[in-house]
């Protein structure tokens, strides 16, 4: 009957060792000064901003970026229509962040040029007649306003998509400032702040343009066709310093797709074995993509990130959903770069105004104080069990703790963040660790009363409530799933706990439990009483 | 050693008080909050940062929360407190919620009144701007700081929790019935109407702590129902002759011994963490408190009294009370209380 006794209990110790060891060593050698490898120094529990403090930066998004880039556009927009209805004029250029000039429209064509222009901009921007057919565009102060807030608050939601993607538990961000265009970052003790601060300020705008010259060394040499000057439609951009050929490219202004049109962006090898981007486009970006490499084959695409050409490869053939980003790249910056270009291109660059170390939240006092009640919970619960249930008690007892080793490990092997909302999930789920233990504890009572046998009445008490043990740890377990995939933060933080925390209870409560009143019973010959 | 000897309480005749004793406290408890508003946390409403620079250690958290709070009532406990820059530096920043309404624009009322708590409880003198080269304590910086959790992230949170409750309506339904399931998530929305109600009686801030608090009992309140109704569901197959009352509360107290005990387990740990957490635990402690307990009383009264009323009405045609056998397979459980329902 107990043939199977040895590998339930070998099964219970590897367990209990695996998961001690990146769970609670670290800890006991951190305060015991005792030795620690350095894999397991890697794995051990992080503790979130409450615990632990952080680093604390402001940001300052600037927000005339997102200004200047819809001036452009809009003005580029006016040419088109200028253009398509045949209006001459002598120039159109962006003056500043909001605001560009029309110059030189003839005299007669004034009235249909202010009608197409009024349809174009009448709503956002403000049209001033400056004499000689030229005319100021201003962009009204209250959608400018608009738009820097809105900038501001993309910027923020693509800064927490990021940190979110390096895999930093439980940021905190926040608007900051009465200027109105600041960003406030905490991040929770990571390792590589270096690194953190290069990913959350990447703009990372991705455009893919045709190129119709380059690449040259100089800009005189690359202009030389052009009688020295850049033609309306087109722009200069400078290789990047990493592309390990320098030069400039002379490229269409107008982008064949955007970093707007991806799907999705992955690290991936290519036919070298070089580290490259992949990415895949969304269903119009397709579209785009594939009439303007199907019209240009032969000619190079320059892909330009950040306004510096990354790469130009020459297009052999109509592409259509799928692309490659080629580049002398280290593995760590194709990583980084697919993680950017995933979560989208912030609306503006960033600068970085502060950056301070900061303390716990919960300060010194305030861990003590939850420390010392935990530990006040912990016991009375303890010396309760003992009492009630006697010697089962102290099965339960083991269960617990096995529980909490499982989970404290459970949590470092895959890198969860302990804050205080997360150790409200570990508080469920001794609740329901010590409700489980109840629950079979009761139902053996009950059997006993109904005078079985010692044997039959563990058995049938473990077997019975089994089912309802199933229930409500897969009732929880589909809840904590949802929490986990809808909810942000701290709502995943808690569910991840539980879920770690669900997992660990049913096998200490069915398994390691029932393994121990099995190890119990094997010893007597014949189990007339029970101490429960 | 036994709490009870077969129990025979008849619970189930409750039922109706208990349904109206709910709908009191939470109709009372949403007329508070009608009132005076559901009071957010810094985390959710923002407020401003002063940093501080002391010329010599700084003062424990705990000081300065209780600072806050004998000028501010209420203030302490929701702000947030961290060293800032190098500890030598003996920097403290403080970020305190927004104090009365005129001050959201007003950002050195809330700042400002902050300072002046710190100097009444005689942590100060702190002087009002830092000058180069002198060395007394002085406010190094003020801002007006937004929310963490904004308006997005609310939602978004709402949603998730939205579908958790979906998620066990469908899993409930899938391995009970349909009374059942309706039962189990009405009772835990009840739960979290009257730990709300609760809060805005006692004049707790709405903080991130309260929200774990909230989710935890969320899970609390499912596990304990689902106890009682798996109890519930075993008798179904030895009493079909009894009617559903009676099955009900025989359930109830067969696990009245297991509901007293992890209540009061759970309750011990809860109560531990009131009077010894300290402060910054309060508002959690306190919701898990009335968590637990409303969370008991729940799987009884609410959620057992649906599943009693409900099963009423669907047998109102008069068919013998013959309830289906649900075990571990649930489909053949489902179809015949379909069917008796339409």
């Amino acid at each position: 009957m107990y043939k199977n006794l040895r590998w339930k209990l070998l099964t219970v110790i590897v367990v209990f060792v695996l998961l001690f060891s990146p769970g609670i060593y670290p800890l006991l050698a951190h305060k015991y000064h005792l030795p620690i490898p350095g894999w397991l120094a890697a794995k051990q529990l992080k503790l979130g901003l409450d615990l632990k403090g952080g680093v604390h930066l402001v940001l300052r998004v600037q927000t005339d970026d997102a200004l200047t880039i819809h001036t452009t556009t809009t003005s580029e927009q006016i040419r088109e229509a200028l253009k398509t209805a045949g209006i001459n004029f002598s120039s159109i250029r962006v003056t500043g962040p909001t605001s560009f000039r029309v110059e030189g429209v003839p005299g007669d064509r004034d009235q249909e040029f202010r009608r197409l222009a009024d349809d174009q901009t009448a709503t956002t921007y403000d049209r001033n007649p400056v004499g000689g057919g030229s005319y100021d565009f201003a962009m009204k102060p209250n959608i400018a306003n608009d738009m820097r807030d809105q900038a501001v608050t993309q910027a923020q939601q693509t800064i927490d998509r990021r940190v979110n993607e390096l895999g930093v538990a439980e940021p905190n961000i926040s608007r900051y400032g009465q200027s109105n265009d600041q960003i406030l970052v905490q991040l929770p003790g990571i390792s590589d702040v270096a690194r953190a601060k290069e990913i959350v300020s990447t703009t990372a705008i991705l455009e893919l343009k045709i190129v119709e010259a380059g690449p040259v060394s100089t800009q005189e040499a690359l202009l030389e066709k052009y009688s020295g000057k850049v033609p309306e439609d087109m722009e200069v951009v400078q290789a990047a310093a990493s592309s390990g050929d320098t030069g400039f490219y002379l490229v269409r202004k107008v982008a064949a797709v955007t970093g707007q049109d991806l799907r999705s962006a992955k690290p991936t090898i290519d036919e070298n074995n070089q580290p490259a981007v992949a990415f895949s486009l969304t269903n119009e970006g397709s579209r785009k993509f594939g009439k303007a490499t199907g019209d240009n084959v032969g000619r190079s695409l320059a892909i330009v990130l950040d306004r510096r050409v990354i790469s130009a490869p020459r297009i052999e053939q109509k592409i259509t959903s799928d692309g490659r980003i080629h580049g002398s790249f280290t593995t760590e910056q194709v990583n980084d770069l697919s993680l950017v270009l995933k979560t989208g291109a912030l609306p503006a660059g960033l600068t970085y105004l502060e950056e301070r170390v900061i303390g716990p939240t919960l300060g010194q006092d305030s861990i003590r104080s939850g420390v010392l009640a935990s530990v006040i919970g912990l016991v009375t619960i303890i010396v309760f069990l003992l009492i009630y249930y006697k010697l089962a008690g102290v099965n339960a007892i083991f269960a617990l703790i096995c529980n909490l080793v499982i989970l404290i490990g459970l949590m470092a092997y895959f890198g969860a963040t302990m804050t205080l909302p997360g150790i409200a999930g570990f508080v469920l789920t001794m609740g329901m660790g010590v409700d489980s233990n109840v629950l079979i504890f009761e139902r053996i009572k009950e059997e006993l009363a109904a005078d079985r046998g010692v044997r039959a009445a563990v058995n049938a008490g473990f077997g019975r409530v089994f089912w309802t043990l199933l229930d409500t740890h897969v009732a929880s377990l589909i809840s904590a799933a949802f929490l986990f995939q809808f909810g942000t933060g701290p709502i995943r933080g808690f569910a991840m706990t539980l879920t770690l925390g669900l997992l660990a209870n049913l096998f200490t409560s069915i398994f390691v439990s029932k393994t121990l009143f099995d190890l119990e019973l094997s010893r007597r010959t014949a189990a007339t009483t029970l101490s429960i | 050693m036994q709490i009870f000897h077969n129990p025979n309480y008849n619970f189930v005749r409750w039922r109706y008080h208990a349904l109206v004793l709910s709908w009191l406290v939470i109709l009372a408890g949403l007329f508070a909050i009608w009132q005076r508003g559901i009071p957010l946390g810094v985390e959710f409403s923002g407020g401003s940062i002063v940093i501080v620079k002391f010329n010599q250690s700084p003062p424990e958290n705990q000081q300065i929360r209780a600072a806050l709070d004998a000028a501010m009532p209420g203030t302490g406990q929701n702000s947030i407190i961290n060293s800032y820059g190098d500890p030598g530096l003996h920097q403290v920043m403080i970020r305190v919620p927004t104090v009365g309404e005129e001050s959201g624009t007003n950002l050195s009322k809330t700042a400002d009144a902050a300072v002046d708590a710190l100097n009444k409880a005689g942590l100060g003198p702190i002087e009002a701007t830092c000058k180069p080269g002198v060395t007394a304590s002085c406010v190094a910086g003020r801002e007006i700081v937004g929310p963490v959790v904004g308006k997005q992230l609310t939602r978004q949170g709402i949603l998730a929790t939205v579908l958790a409750l979906g998620g066990i309506l469908l899993y409930v339904a899938f391995r009970f019935q349909w009374s059942f399931a309706v039962g189990a998530v009405v009772a835990t929305v009840h739960d979290l109407l009257i730990t709300f109600a609760f809060l805005a009686f006692f004049r707790y801030d709405l903080s991130l702590n309260v929200i774990a608090a909230l989710l935890t009992i969320t899970g609390y309140s499912v596990n304990d129902t689902i106890v009682i109704f798996d109890r519930v569901r075993e008798n179904l197959r030895g009493m079909r002759r009894d009617n559903i009352d009676h099955v009900v509360n025989v359930a109830v107290n067969q696990t009245l011994g297991r509901t007293v005990l992890t209540a009061g387990t759970t309750l011990i740990s809860c109560l531990a963490l009131f009077f010894f957490g300290g402060e910054v635990l309060h508002g959690f402690a306190f919701t898990m408190l009335v968590g637990v307990i409303v969370g008991t009383y729940s799987s009884v009264f609410i959620a057992a009294a649906i599943v009693i009323i409900w099963q009423g009405f669907a047998k109102r045609p008069g068919k013998l009370a013959t309830s289906p056998a649900p075990g571990a397979t649930a489909a053949k459980a489902r179809r015949p209380a379909r069917r008796r329902a339409s």
